[in-house]
């Protein structure tokens, strides 16, 4: 009998992402209770905050798939979002309003612009890849501005954000909640899984050693450019939501400046952490929405907090709750 | 005598003005360990980089078990059976040595496009990957970090990653390379211990394991193959002497 092999085991390895049951499911049930909760303490206000909270989590989220555990720097990946929100928003205004006609097509014209705008993107490298998703994603917010027919500059403003069937209206703010946290849950439970399993590993390794990878026998620009597709469509997702939310979809959701947005969430709760662009896009919303209370100058002291985030855990907010062997 | 397994024929490979692969020819043979040697700058690892696919050549063709692959990119040769090492160790300095080995095992077998299933429940891959590492006497080391290791043990798993792919053919660029003396007897038993198993093409400085595990060494100058022989043969022969082998040679050692 040989000795069984050890597996590098649990979170002390680069390539394992363990989900944290112990504190994930007790804050999904607070999650889920908090409709319940906010009429006590000042109403919609709070539930419609919570949501665009869960909605950027799922957007920071899906940039950290690439940026974080594909190694791929993409400053355009709000492009994704606001194609998303202009795919909900277009199909609204023409009259669909069916969300399971609403999302699962956002997520496939979402997919298929990050299938033809990665396939060119990810032949280049480093410094430039950075450039060219931007340019990517300024084309498209130019794009949006002079499409008259769809409010250009105005942006869209939506009369309904779409139904379920079965009597369920999203219009109702507990129903869309609601439906928000189940899609959100949804998409980071396949995130993980996706992580652990062959796909992610091969991914994060890529990231480790490119050409490594390509010698051993990986086809690392397909695999890559499949990442990147799988990233798309979740950030086309959180755009259709963020559409739906807001009840107005605008170019400047693909400004360059929302792209630079998501990745500070993600730098701020962890690049490359399981968690990090949940907490990343947690505590950047709840401090903005909080600073903005007491002062108008709150992005000075939002960009203070950030400079001493970045001073105190410069891997991010989740590397203070995991150790790990290498730096 | 044993089978062709790898025919190159007239490749070239210019830069500028520079000819760094000026038409080489030359076959490597099913099982045998087939030594690549040559001064600097002679244009080893030019011809290595175009052989494995990392570098297109300007002309010529390369065949590989009947089928013409110089089109191929580097993962389909692997595919193929044929994979490298590098002279320039390239492992995964972040992940287990288990991880190394293990990744390599994972492109050859079943795909990566599984987006479910945990990748750490594959206890036969893992298996596989610990007997890769202790055939290359890395077998007490699977939970260590690669970075960790001495340059000795990353030159192992080095050729422990290139093994793992299941490559008929192993190019091996330098595997002594930086080694002290223990350490390449080391590799020198090592290789010896894959005779037979698969074939090797090596190219290495160190003429004394050249000499010691070699069947067939081709002497590349200048871009050109000008012998390839058995060692008896290239160690009698004047013009290898005269271009490469030097003055050492002479007397016996």
């Amino acid at each position: 009998m040989a000795e069984p092999v050890q597996t590098p085991a649990g979170a002390r390895s680069l390539l394992d992402h363990a989900l944290g049951w112990r504190w994930a499911l007790p804050l999904f049930v607070f999650l889920l209770a908090l409709p319940l909760i906010t009429p006590l303490i000042g109403g919609d206000f709070y539930l419609g905050l919570a949501a665009r909270i869960l909605i950027f989590a799922l957007a920071a989220t899906s940039l950290n798939l690439i940026l974080g555990f594909g190694g791929l720097v993409s400053f355009g990946h709000a492009a994704f979002v606001g194609v998303g929100a202009y795919t909900a928003g277009v199909l609204l205004q023409e009259g669909v309003h069916s969300a399971w006609i609403l999302w699962p097509a956002a997520m496939v014209v979402t997919a298929l612009f990050a299938a033809v705008i990665g396939a060119i993107c990810l032949r280049t490298r480093g410094v430039y890849f950075i450039m060219i998703t931007l340019a990517f994603a300024q084309m498209l917010y130019y794009l949006a501005i002079s499409t008259k027919a769809y409010g250009g500059d105005d942006g869209l403003s939506l009369a309904a954000r779409g139904t379920l069937g079965g009597g369920l209206e999203l219009a109702n703010e507990r129903t869309f909640y609601w439906t928000t946290l189940a899609l959100v849950t949804l998409a980071l439970l396949l995130v993980w899984r996706l992580l652990n399993a062959r796909f992610g590993h091969a991914l994060q390794a890529m990231r480790e050693n490119e050409t490594r990878m390509e010698a051993v026998g990986f086809a690392v620009y397909g695999h890559r450019l499949m990442a990147f597709v799988i990233a798309g469509a979740l950030a086309g997702l959180a755009g259709a939501l963020l559409a739906s939310l807001g009840g107005f979809v605008s170019p400047s959701m693909m400004q360059w400046s929302q792209s630079g947005l998501l990745m500070v969430m993600v730098i701020l709760g962890g690049v490359g952490h399981l968690w990090g662009g949940v907490i990343g896009a947690v505590v950047f919303l709840l401090l903005e929405e909080v600073l903005s209370h007491y002062t108008i100058y709150w992005q000075f002291v939002l960009g203070a907090a950030l400079l001493a985030v970045v001073l105190v855990a410069p891997n991010g907010l989740m590397s203070l709750f995991r150790r790990r062997g290498t730096p | 005598m044993n089978a062709v397994l790898l025919q190159v024929d007239g490749l070239m490979k210019r830069y500028g003005g520079l000819v760094a692969t000026d038409g080489v020819s030359f076959t490597v043979r099913a099982g045998e360990i087939h030594a690549l040697i040559g001064p600097n700058g002679a244009g080893k690892t030019t011809l290595i980089q175009q052989l494995s696919g990392a570098l297109a050549p300007d002309a010529g063709a390369i065949t590989f078990d009947g089928a013409d692959i110089t089109p191929l990119s580097m993962h389909e040769r692997v595919h193929r059976g044929l994979a490298r090492s590098y002279q320039i160790t390239s492992i995964f300095t972040r992940l287990s040595v288990l991880d190394n080995v293990a990744l390599a095992l994972q492109a050859r077998s079943g795909g990566s496009l599984r987006f479910w299933r945990a990748a750490r429940a594959e206890v036969q891959r893992y298996e596989q990957a610990a007997a890769v590492l202790a055939r290359v006497g890395l077998g007490a080391r699977l939970a260590q970090n690669a970075g960790a290791l001495s340059h000795g043990e990353q030159r192992q798993l080095e050729v422990g990653i290139a093994l793992a792919t299941g490559a008929r053919l192993l190019l091996l660029d330098e595997p002594m390379a930086g080694m002290g003396p223990d350490e390449s007897e080391r590799m020198v038993s090592l290789l010896q211990g894959l005779r037979g198993e698969l074939t090797l093409l090596l190219v290495e400085h160190d003429m004394d394991a050249v000499f010691r595990l070699a069947d067939t060494i081709s002497v590349l100058v200048a871009g050109r193959i000008i012998a390839s022989r058995s060692p008896a043969a290239i160690r009698a022969d004047a013009e290898v002497r005269r271009a490469y082998l030097g003055d050492e040679f002479e007397e016996p050692v």
